[in-house]
């Protein structure tokens, strides 16, 4: 029995030790992340701006780890250093998260808000809660359609149909017949958006195919069977740069000889653009998204501006050619475009 | 068979007259390790944000872990019975796609498709059970293929019948001012928002908890848990049991898939995939073991609880959110760690 007991107590003492530790860590992670800030906020001297420190927060469909988000992500901090705005980034690719998301930040009496409407039905009511509690908000990306409805003050994106058309008219433009839009974001509605556009510009066939985008060897298996068992699709347009490329793979697996291209831009894109492995991109500019979304916002609260005209403020489609594809690397590079 | 003794000792029969000290009755509690957990995620919030503290913070945090907690409660009655269900979170979409869409599509009142949505529901629930009882197969397998299935079934009726991936608004039909008023309302209680799902979360908890610590099905439960074998043996018929679980889950999954479709009169196929995880590791937080037979129904919402406050605190916090899935990942093996060292000193004090 006793030696049961100290056992027990020397368990005890080593769990007791961990959880104090860890507890400690916590902490120092903390004190740590403070001294960040006030490091950050030291260097952060140069701000073009002399208006009181605002906090914008952005909350968005965005998956983990997603390319095209981080360029938004860029181009929203580079704005919010010059403007001298303390922002906040959160995401979550379910529409119920997201909305708790947006409240949360009106919890926390934001100066400013950025959402986007992927799932606009989730964001209708905490958007509306937000503007009743007096936050200025901006829809990005997608949502386009409900953003004045649901009391933003502007919309800054792309058009997804008409970026889908683009694409329709390109593809008529290259001679193809049969091409395969694949989506890589089930529920997605911008997504569905872009494949109907470019469906009805299209005068070939064009045909959807859903694939797991947080699973990219899934995505590239998914193709390669599509591909293996139609040999007759000479188009494949994927909706995000990282698909793009590996619908590449698949194409070389499957022995196919479509031509892959696809929505968005990042180095890899530029290259294969430069390549020739790819056909054109569809850039949407999601730097512009991000650093006009936080710009626009300071420039309401500073001077009630808002731009755009109650329409929509278009950031895309630019069509991505071979031949434009050169300057753009360099940009595409640093993560930027 | 005993009556249950009312003591809270669960594998408690022999040792059910000798005179214990609150104190260790408290430290044989499977919740203990959580409720210690919560306030120290508490209370390390409360100090890093400053915006956590705030009254309307509170709803929305309740609400965050509700959500999860309506799903959690009989996800833990399933894993002390034992077993697991992958299927529990795309469940909850396919309860709203079908009540949403056969509401539309037949354009009945709104409550026949809730009615109808309660029956597929918990038919699906049925399924599982069924077939793991029948099969034999670790619930693992079972529930992972309820899972895919479904989430393919999800997409492609959405898509047959709606022509997109999600359904279309049943906000402007009959019955669905009263449906929304059961399943999705709120009151605003001095500024502080509280949604309904607060009342369905606490009456589950409640359920699960009468259920597991006063009714003989309880005490099956506990049996089939804590070896499905001896259970039969003592005469614990074990097939009841486990459907009646499958059923339970079934049963949350339609409450939960309801809320969503009435907060927002539309409901997207794709979602729902791994919100399972989500529940076990709510139900694991809370002190309900992997390997069955121990835990209990209160651990599952202090779990919620710890998860509503960790998803939401990082926010206040103004953390980069990269980092999220991190920080749950290191409280769950925290949790674990510290639920297995309570158990053990409860067991080594008897």
């Amino acid at each position: 029995m006793a030696r049961v007991r100290t056992g027990v107590r020397a368990m005890g003492a080593v769990l007791a030790a961990v959880l104090g530790a860890s507890l400690m860590g916590c902490s120092s992670t903390g004190g740590k992340r403070a001294e960040e800030r006030a490091a950050k906020a030291a260097a952060e001297g140069g701000s073009a701006v002399n208006t009181p420190r605002w906090t914008f927060a952005m909350v968005t469909h965005s998956g983990d780890g997603d390319t095209f988000w981080d360029i938004v992500q860029k181009g929203a901090k580079m704005a919010a250093d010059k403007d001298n705005i303390n922002f906040l980034y959160s995401h979550d690719d379910e529409g119920q998260q997201q909305a708790q998301l947006v409240q949360a930040a009106i919890d926390k009496k934001v100066d400013g808000l950025i959402v986007t409407l992927a799932k606009p039905d989730a964001m209708k009511d905490v958007v509306a809660k937000a503007t009743r509690a007096g936050i200025p908000v901006i829809t990005v990306n997608s949502g386009s359609a409900e953003s004045k409805k649901y009391g933003a003050l502007t919309h800054i994106g792309q058009d997804e149909s008409i970026a889908g058309e683009a694409v329709g008219e390109e593809l008529n433009a290259r001679g193809r017949k049969k091409a395969l839009c694949i989506l890589h974001e089930q529920g997605n509605v911008g997504h569905e958006q872009r494949c109907a556009g470019a469906k009805k510009t299209f005068d070939g066939q064009l045909q959807n195919l859903y694939v797991e985008g947080t699973n990219m060897p899934d995505v590239q298996a998914s193709i390669e069977a599509k591909l293996q068992s139609d040999k007759n699709i000479d188009a494949v347009v994927t909706l995000g740069a990282p698909f793009a490329d590996a619908a590449v793979k698949a194409k070389k697996t499957a022995g196919s000889k479509a031509e892959i291209d696809t929505f968005d831009l990042n180095p890899k894109v530029a290259a294969s653009l430069q390549s020739k492995t790819l056909g054109f991109a569809v850039d949407q500019q999601p730097y512009l998204q991000g650093y006009e979304a936080v710009d626009l916002l300071w420039l309401y609260r500073f001077n009630r501006n808002v731009l755009g005209g109650g329409r929509p403020v278009l950031t895309g489609p630019q069509i991505v050619t071979s031949e434009d594809a050169a300057q753009l690397a360099e940009y595409a590079d640093r993560g930027t475009r | 068979m005993t009556a249950a003794s009312g003591s809270s000792s669960p594998a408690g029969t022999d040792e059910r007259l000798l005179r214990t000290s609150p104190l260790r009755k408290l430290l044989g509690r499977p919740e203990l390790g959580s409720v210690v957990g919560a306030l120290a995620v508490f209370l390390f919030f409360a100090v890093v944000a400053d915006s956590f503290l705030r009254a309307t913070s509170f709803g929305t945090v309740m609400y965050a872990a509700s959500t999860i907690g309506i799903m959690a409660a009989p996800v833990a009655l399933l894993m002390i019975g034992g077993e697991f269900d992958l299927s529990a979170g795309v469940m909850v979409t396919s309860s709203a796609l079908v009540s949403s869409m056969f509401s539309y599509q037949m354009t009945a009142n709104v409550w026949v498709g809730v009615f109808v949505s309660l029956l597929v529901t918990l038919a699906i629930g049925a399924f599982n059970g069924f077939m793991l009882t029948r099969t034999r197969l670790p619930s693992f397998i079972i529930t992972l293929g309820t899972f895919l299935m479904l989430t393919g079934l999800n997409l492609g009726f959405t898509k047959l019948i709606s022509g997109s991936v999600s359904t279309k608004t049943i906000g402007n039909m009959e019955g669905f001012p009263s449906a929304r008023k059961l399943f999705a309302s709120y009151w605003t209680v001095g500024g502080v928002e509280l949604k309904v799902t607060l009342l369905w979360w606490a009456g589950l908890v409640a359920v699960a908890t009468w259920i597991l610590l006063r009714t003989r099905f309880g005490n099956w439960i506990f049996a089939v848990g804590g070896g499905a074998d001896a259970a039969r043996a003592v005469g614990v018929p074990v097939i009841r049991t486990k459907i009646g679980l499958y059923l339970g889950v079934a049963f949350a999954a339609w409450v939960s898939g309801q809320h969503l479709l009435f907060s927002y009169d539309v409901v997207q196929s794709g979602e729902g995939v791994g919100n399972e995880l989500i529940y076990i590791i709510a139900a694991v937080i809370g002190g309900c073991l992997i390997t069955g037979g121990y835990g209990s129904a209160i651990g599952s919402a202090v779990g919620a609880f710890i998860f509503g406050m960790t998803s939401k605190g990082i926010v206040y916090a103004e953390w980069n959110p990269d980092w999220f899935k991190f920080f749950l990942g290191a409280m769950l093996l925290l949790a674990t760690l510290l639920n297995a060292w309570v158990r053990k000193r409860a067991e080594a004090t008897k």
